[in-house]
């Protein structure tokens, strides 16, 4: 069928979540006509998400309503090239977001921002130990940017979001109570830490007498209401355990709901297409320029919408398959090693100690997405890993983000697995036990990557992607040496038992872990490595942009928001102040 | 062929007879056609005269009166179904008397009983700007009413003997400027009472009630007399120019109508116009007799409602009922939550409401509606508690005004 052509436009924006909705507001300023597409519903908190109905745990939770549904759109899955990869058919280890604020509206909104030092990785561990120290399948690389020049743009972002936290490092001054690990700041968090529970508290006094320094997490779930340079005022965060899966209810979760699109549907150069689904980014004759998008709507129509500059916002998975389903940049060829897009696949690598007591009550239902006390002594480079034979780490700590109903069911080993005894333990345990946690970063290698599958195809046949990925040997021996330290911080708290949960064996697709998957057309500083340039400027097609962790080279121990958000401030900057006055290439090579 | 030439006649004739009438006009005028858009906009004249969605001054929204439905006139420069064949002193007289150019009475939906007060040079400047808009072809019907009251009224009119004075407004010499400024544009333009004074039975304002908060439209339009309760002597100058610029300030958020009133009209108005308004508000008498006693704590209605507002509602408006400013009102000492009638409180919490969004507070947060989760009598004990409670003190909510309100507002 023929696409119908619609009257061009300046911008038009693939997917309308937090990247989407940054750089529609920052271009509809410059005074842009910006055309959002956005596969699935317009969302609004107290139509979509009420406190009404919001914490519905089997909904949400169990029932994955504000996910993307598979039926609409799905990928292959296989552990190594050796494997036929199958399509994922039920959401497991990742949830696909859809909707107006994507990621945005179901994220615990845990706000950090990566190591200076994780955004130049390969030159920085190259130095410090060698590069025999890494592993010859090994494929990290500096992205080609410093966090000195993102560090505007997290700030931009945090105070967009009205983080709150404790700084650890304001200007090389290293902060009392603070993360004394991160970067340089500009200035303090927008707002105060959010207020700590037992647990976390009994967990930082155990890290303290260790001599770790422990800090509260960063958390986009607000400790006091915030009015934002936008104008957007967000309530305070009620503790209520329902974040992430959920949209909130309370206005207390920074989302482009409750901090940008209250101002960007103001404006009158801002149009949002939803339940559109957008197919491929159309290039001219050259391949060398992009003309627009071809979308489909609900009723099978396809439209064509011309536009100046494509910004490709969607989530991470859904850009990668756009590239390789419009054929822009050269597919990753594995075996020879070259190609970029698909290049680069990284996740995350988490992990637990359950800790069972006699005589605490926790509560963990008085809980928000990202409360919690940390350390950071065991993440990116902070330790010397020169005895340890893996590179790597992960922030850990006591973080409570939930005490919901049906899943919080956690029983000491050697419990029945039902029956009246494991209801007598799950009852015990409710209340008096505890997990922890270790959020470690994963690096990038040759053998995890994206490709177009080969035999399964979505309704309109279009080739699904294949994701082919496994966990390598330096990240389980990082998990079972974060898992350990963690494990001595939590014996400190004085539990009856403990046990540890280090990550091992082979990656399992359906079993739920982050939805923190990296890559895949990553950001670098030469197009041989890399589909984008430091600006997220596609190499081979220099109108357009690529946002999000799409770009991450490998994936640090943190969570990635705060990163993306920074990021797609830094690319709009560039596109402000220097693509806009000379259309082209923004490096040149 | 001979048919077309005719035609062709015809409408010659007719420009000629149009470009005559407008003779005497300056389609030029900038300085008075641009202060007669800002006058249009104090006026609010979009709000009545513009179908959502449609073209502005086209026509076409709804006001429902307890006789039937009112519509909004298309009052752009079309022939056919706009103004375009009106003169100036049509509109003056529109306004000025409430007489249309056919010569029958207007219904008091179009506030001419406030317009009339608007002086000559201002409808002309609200004239200049009128005649520069696009003519647009929108046939509307204005009366939808029910029976007798659809009969067309004759000019002279027994409801305007009893509801309806004439007469350009007249400034107080023993009142600054600034204060009859205010009294101008709250009285005239801003026609505030149209919705704040009570009425009469025959839907006149009530005779020394002016601005002490009426029903209209099943919203409670709240006292906006200096009333320390119920009013709005509890705010400040500053907060009530904050209030109708942004649609909140740190006592509440516009909603309902008023919200559309904030959009429309008052976020729109210099600050000079705004604390002109204010001014005079604050001055107005506050109303006698103003005595209420808080239920007690242990009544069963009060425990009842303390739980579910605790279970419900404490998360947003805070167990103090101290709300969150500019995002979730605030509910302890709130004029409107102890206002004589409920009914604004009952609609909210049955169907929820959505906040004013403006350029200065673009947030537009929304109460979702409780109505499917809580019952009649479930609401009219939260209401209670909410009403008496934090030094609040007002009557209890029936049950049967739940019922009521519910069968009307979801319709």
């Amino acid at each position: 069928m023929m696409a119908r052509k619609l009257p061009a436009t300046d911008v038009v924006i693939v997917g309308l979540g937090w990247t989407g909705s940054i750089m529609a507001h920052e271009l509809t300023g410059a005074g842009l006509n910006v055309v959002a597409i956005e596969r699935g519903p317009w969302r609004d908190t107290a139509t979509d998400f009420p406190t009404t109905y919001a914490p519905d745990e089997l909904r949400y939770r169990i029932r994955h309503d504000l996910f993307l549904r598979p039926e609409q759109l799905t990928m292959t899955f296989r552990n190594n090239a050796n494997q036929t990869a199958l399509p994922i058919r039920s959401w497991g280890s990742f949830m696909p977001p859809n909707g107006v604020g994507g990621g945005g509206v179901h994220w615990n909104a845990e706000t950090w921002r990566f190591l200076p030092s994780d955004f130049e990785l390969r030159t920085h561990l190259v130095q410090r130990y060698g590069e025999k120290f890494l592993p010859e399948d090994m494929t990290i690389q500096d992205w080609g940017i410093t966090y000195d020049d993102l560090e505007p743009h997290y700030d931009k972002f945090e105070y967009l979001c009205g983080t709150s936290g404790k700084a650890g490092n304001i200007k090389g001054r290293i902060q009392a109570g603070g993360n004394p690990f991160e970067g340089a700041r500009s200035r303090e968090y927008p707002t105060p830490p959010q207020k700590q529970p037992y647990g976390p508290t009994l967990f930082a006094q155990a890290a303290q007498e260790m001599g770790y320094k422990p800090f509260p997490q960063p958390s986009g779930n607000l400790s006091q209401a915030y009015t934002n340079p936008l104008g957007v005022t967000l309530g305070p965060c009620t503790y209520c355990g329902f974040c992430e899966w959920f949209g909130c209810g309370n206005y207390s979760k920074a989302s482009p709901q409750t901090t940008i699109l209250p101002a960007l549907i103001r404006r009158p150069n801002f149009e949002a297409r939803t339940q559109c689904e957008v197919l491929k980014i159309n290039l001219d004759k050259s391949g060398k320029r992009a003309t627009g998008v071809t979308y489909v709507d609900t009723s099978g129509n396809e439209w064509e919408q011309p536009a100046d500059l494509v910004l490709l916002c969607a989530f991470q998975l859904f850009n990668v398959h756009l590239l390789l389903l419009s054929g822009i940049g050269k597919p990753y060829d594995p075996r020879a090693g070259d190609g970029v897009i698909g290049r680069n696949y990284s996740y995350q690598v988490t992990s637990s100690v359950d800790a069972f007591f006699d005589d605490k009550i926790f509560n963990p239902f008085i809980a928000s997405g990202s409360i919690g006390m940390c350390i950071d002594e065991f993440n990116g480079d902070n330790f010397d890993h020169g005895p340890l034979g893996f590179v790597g780490g992960g922030y850990m700590g006591a973080v409570q983000t939930n005490g919901r109903p049906i899943q919080t069911a956690r029983t000491p080993k050697a419990t029945p697995r039902w029956g009246a005894e494991w209801k007598k333990a799950v009852a015990k345990s409710y209340l008096s036990s505890y997990e922890a946690v270790t959020h470690g970063g994963c690096n990038s290698y040759r053998d995890a990557y994206f490709d177009l599958d080969p035999t399964y195809t979505d309704r309109l046949g279009r080739k699904l992607m294949r994701v082919t990925f496994d966990f390598h040997e330096n990240e389980l021996k990082m998990s079972t040496y974060l898992t350990d330290r963690l494990a001595e911080v939590v014996q400190k708290m004085g539990p009856r038992q403990l046990e540890k949960h280090p990550r091992s064996g082979h990656y399992d697709v359906t079993v739920y872990q982050t939805t923190h998957t990296c890559g895949g057309a990553i950001m670098g500083v030469e197009p041989r490595t890399s589909a984008l340039n430091r600006y997220l400027q596609s190499w081979d097609v220099a109108n357009l942009f690529v946002m999000g962790a799409t770009a991450f080279p490998q994936n640090p121990g943190y969570n990635p928001t705060d990163t993306v958000g920074a990021l797609a401030y830094w690319a709009a900057d560039a596109i402000v102040n220097h693509y806009l006055k000379s259309p082209g290439p923004l490096v040149q090579i | 062929m001979r048919m077309r030439n005719l035609m062709t006649l015809a409408l010659a004739a007719c420009a000629i007879g149009l470009a005559a009438a407008r003779a005497a006009e300056d389609n030029q005028a900038f300085e008075k056609i641009e202060r007669g858009r800002y006058l249009a906009v104090l006026g609010d004249c979009v709000g009545c005269h513009t179908a959502p969605g449609g073209k502005p001054f086209a026509g076409g929204a709804a006001l429902e009166t307890p006789f039937g439905a009112l519509v909004g006139p298309n009052i752009t420069p079309d022939v056919a179904t706009g103004i375009g064949a009106w003169s100036e002193s049509d509109l003056w007289r529109a306004m000025h008397e409430g007489i249309a150019r056919t010569g029958a009475r207007l219904y008091p939906a179009m506030p001419y009983p406030a317009y009339t007060k608007v002086t000559r040079e201002d409808v002309s400047a609200i004239w200049a700007y009128l005649r520069t808009l696009e003519p647009v072809h929108n046939e509307v019907q204005p009366n939808q009413l029910t029976f007798p009251f659809n009969v067309r009224r004759p000019a002279t009119s027994t409801w305007d003997l009893i509801n309806f004075k004439p007469g350009v407004f007249q400034s107080d010499p023993a009142k600054s400027d600034v204060w009859n400024r205010g009294a101008y544009l709250v009285e005239g333009l801003g026609h505030c009472g149209t919705c704040h004074t009570p009425k009469n039975i025959t839907g006149g304002d009530r005779g020394g009630e002016a601005l002490q908060g009426a029903l209209l439209q099943d919203w409670y339009a709240p006292d906006l007399t200096a009333d320390p309760r119920m009013g709005i002597g509890s705010w400040s100058t500053e907060d009530i120019v904050r209030y109708l610029k942004t649609g909140a300030n740190s006592f509440d958020i516009a909603s309902g109508p008023m919200a559309e009133a904030v959009e429309n009209s008052t976020s729109h108005m210099t600050d000079a116009d705004l604390l002109a308004i204010a001014t005079y508000l604050k001055d107005g008498a506050p109303r006698s007799a103003n005595t209420a006693i808080a239920l007690a704590h242990d009544d069963t209605r009060m425990v009842a409602g303390k739980a579910i507002y605790e279970d419900r509602c404490a998360a947003c408006h805070i167990s103090s009922g101290a709300g969150v400013p500019t995002l979730f009102p605030r509910l302890a000492q709130a004029p409107l939550v102890q206002s004589t009638d409920p009914t604004s409180l009952i609609r909210v919490v049955l169907i929820g409401s959505r906040a004013a969004a403006t350029s200065a507070a673009p947030t537009a947060p929304a109460m979702p509606s409780f109505g499917w989760t809580l019952s009649d009598t479930e609401i009219a004990d939260v209401l209670t508690y909410v009403r008496n409670t934090w030094g609040n003190a007002a009557s209890a909510v029936q049950s049967t005004d739940v019922t009521t309100l519910r069968g009307r507002v979801s319709r």
